[in-house]
């Protein structure tokens, strides 16, 4: 089968006034369409420098990314980027934090009356259909974040990246979101890149989880396949002895095999 | 919005006084927030007309509280005098005119202006035209020069020092060159504007560009990183990325850097037109300086409580406008 995004040999080097630092080398990944995969490591050690390169926001040093047979290059909008602080435009409500991104995906493609619909179903899915005309600063972290998806989704991209989307969130709040991604994800056939620090956030919603190693020179430690189910159902999952076993193989990689070691 | 009621915190509570809702606390409210300030204000009154009384000079007294008013409803008989006046000017006009059409129907009628002096409230107007000129001509350079000064490091950079050299420049110092190329360059017949309008008005200009092009460009430097990510995964064109992201993100920061340009241009404007002679609050000071008489200095109190009112009203209005353009209402406070 052939892969929709592939990272070859993908290596970066960041100037420093002590000279490069040496972010990742020799990352290598192939993810196939509709697959959901989740990147985990310590803090630090390069999982948003890889979605910046993925994104295009940051140039490889080495090696490159190919998405449907086209490298990557630049930015744009056929891979969404979901950012840990929803970076929701403040002057603008949830509508037309959306309506900023369709104008620009689908100018000349949609009708103005189709733009609206398509704004407003894409709010519907992440149900925010009822305060799409709040702005940022009138809603809650939780509904920011949700805006933050809707938009990401609303330009249809080949890939969704998503920065830890659900980090500052409070545990309630975070389940309900991984359910309604889970939901889209399952609908749309999206393809999806994750970064997560949570380990029962990636056993619960990939279909591989990407363990990378501590930085400097950060690359691919092991790759998991999660083999559950769909649809997944958490509280079901929690006892189950599968899901435990990928669990704790995430957890010994993390806490035993790449133990962060205190610096400084 | 209620631009009113937040700028008149004791409206409320007189409204609810009168209601008979909750008498005490709001009695105390407006002791506080109406009552305060004007003992404030009374305190230095009085202590204002006991220094004045002990104050001489070769002209008399210095004026107290009470002489400034005086001067203050002379001026404006004047003014009232002036304008009946000319309207009774142009009344004789109309007269004559139509008697010598009356006798003579080839006679073509002709107006001729009023040429009385221009009296204080005139000369008010005077200055607010001249400033507002100059401040929105500087408005029309500083916010599109910090635009494009802040979009990149290397521009900053190269602006910089320039700026932080003619920011501090008075312009007392700008005045005898901005009237010396002004003479040269400005040459008509019949000129639009007078010279010396022109030569206030870029003063002015000159002076306060400064604030709006830092405030502007440090504003736009400072968007945060990922807004312009956003931008970014859009490709938004420049123009839109411009409109569309750093525009709204820096207003805070551009009415900053207006609010500051323009106190600046009216304390300029004051000294430009007591130079340039341009017929202004300025050039009233400087005639009555020169005037010498007993009621001189009453006057020139008088204009300076008005060119302090005046800036003081004209800080409160950009605010207004902050409030009314900016989507981030808590910076638009003080
Ligand atoms: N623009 C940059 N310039 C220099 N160094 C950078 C830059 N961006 C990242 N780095 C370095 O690269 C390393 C990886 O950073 P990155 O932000 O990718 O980590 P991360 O895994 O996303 O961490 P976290 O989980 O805390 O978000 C860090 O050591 C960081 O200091
Ligand atoms: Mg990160």
């Amino acid at each position: 089968m052939n892969p929709l995004l592939e990272l070859s040999d993908v290596g970066i080097d960041f100037p420093t006034p002590n000279g490069p630092f040496c972010a990742l080398q020799g990352v290598n990944l192939k993810i196939a369409k509709g697959e959901f995969i989740s990147l985990i490591g310590h803090s630090g050690c390069g999982k948003s420098t890889v979605l910046n390169i993925v994104a295009g926001l940051y140039k490889a040093t080495n090696g490159g990314v190919v998405l449907a047979g086209k490298e990557v290059n630049e930015p744009g909008p056929e891979r969404a980027v979901v950012f840990q602080n929803h970076s929701l435009l403040p002057w603008l409500t949830a509508y037309q934090n959306v309506e900023l991104a369709v104008q620009k995906v689908f100018k000349g493609k949609k009708s103005k009356a189709e733009m609206k619909a398509w704004i407003e179903h894409n709010l519907n899915l992440v149900h925010m259909g009822h305060a799409m005309h709040k702005r940022p600063d009138e809603i809650s972290g939780g509904m920011k974040q949700r805006v933050g998806i809707a938009r990401a989704l609303s330009m249809e991209p080949s890939v969704l990246l998503l920065d830890e989307p659900f980090g500052a969130l409070d545990a309630l709040t975070r389940a309900h979101l991984q359910d309604s991604l889970m939901e889209i994800q399952k609908d749309l056939d999206s393809t999806v890149i994750m970064i997560t620090h949570d380990v029962d956030e990636a056993v619960l919603l990939s279909d591989r989880i990407v363990m990378m190693t501590n930085g400097p020179s950060a690359t691919v430690g092991e790759i998991l396949h999660v083999e559950l189910e769909r649809p997944r159902n958490r509280i079901q999952l929690a006892d189950d002895p599968t899901y435990n076993k990928y669990r704790q193989q995430v957890l010994s990689f993390l806490y035993e095999k790449q133990r962060k070691v205190e610096t400084a | 919005m209620n631009i009113s009621l937040s700028n008149v915190a004791w409206l409320e509570p007189v409204v609810n006084v009168a209601k008979g809702k909750n008498v005490g606390t709001n009695l105390q409210i407006i002791f506080k927030s109406l009552g305060i300030p004007l003992v404030g204000i009374l305190v230095f009154l009085v202590l204002w007309s006991i220094a004045a009384d002990r104050i001489d000079t070769s002209l008399g007294k210095f004026p107290g509280p009470g002489e400034v008013a005086t001067q203050a409803k002379g001026l404006i008989k004047e003014h009232n005098a002036e304008r009946i006046k000319a309207v009774a000017f142009y009344e004789r006009q109309e007269i004559r005119n139509a008697e010598r059409s009356a006798a003579d129907p080839t006679y073509e009628a002709t107006i001729r202006p009023y040429t009385g002096k221009p009296t204080y409230i005139d000369q008010i107007f005077t200055s607010l035209i001249t400033v507002m000129s100059g401040f929105i001509l500087a408005s029309i350079i500083a916010i599109p020069l910090g635009i494009v000064i802040g979009l990149s490091e290397n521009l900053y950079s190269a602006f910089n020092p320039i700026i932080q050299v003619f920011k501090p420049v008075s312009p007392l110092a700008w005045l005898p060159i901005v009237t010396m190329v002004v003479s040269a360059v400005y040459v008509s017949d019949d000129p639009m504007f007078p010279k010396s309008f022109i030569t206030s008005m870029i003063t002015v200009m000159l002076c306060c560009l400064w604030p709006t092009v830092i405030n502007t460009a440090v504003g736009v430097a400072s968007i945060s990183r990922d807004l312009i990510n956003v931008s970014d995964v859009l490709r938004l064109s420049y123009f839109t990325h411009i409109r569309k992201i750093v525009i709204p993100a820096s207003i805070p920061m551009v009415f900053t850097g207006l609010r500051l340009s323009l106190s600046i241009a009216w304390m300029v404007l004051i000294a430009a037109e007591m130079l340039a002679q341009n017929p202004g609050l300025g050039k009233f000071v400087w005639d009555e300086f020169q005037n010498g008489s007993s009621d001189s200095m009453g006057r020139i109190m008088v204009a300076i409580v008005t060119i302090g009112l005046i800036g003081f009203a004209l800080d409160r209005l950009m605010l207004m406008l902050q409030r009314y353009v900016s989507w981030d209402k808590s910076s638009a406070t003080r």
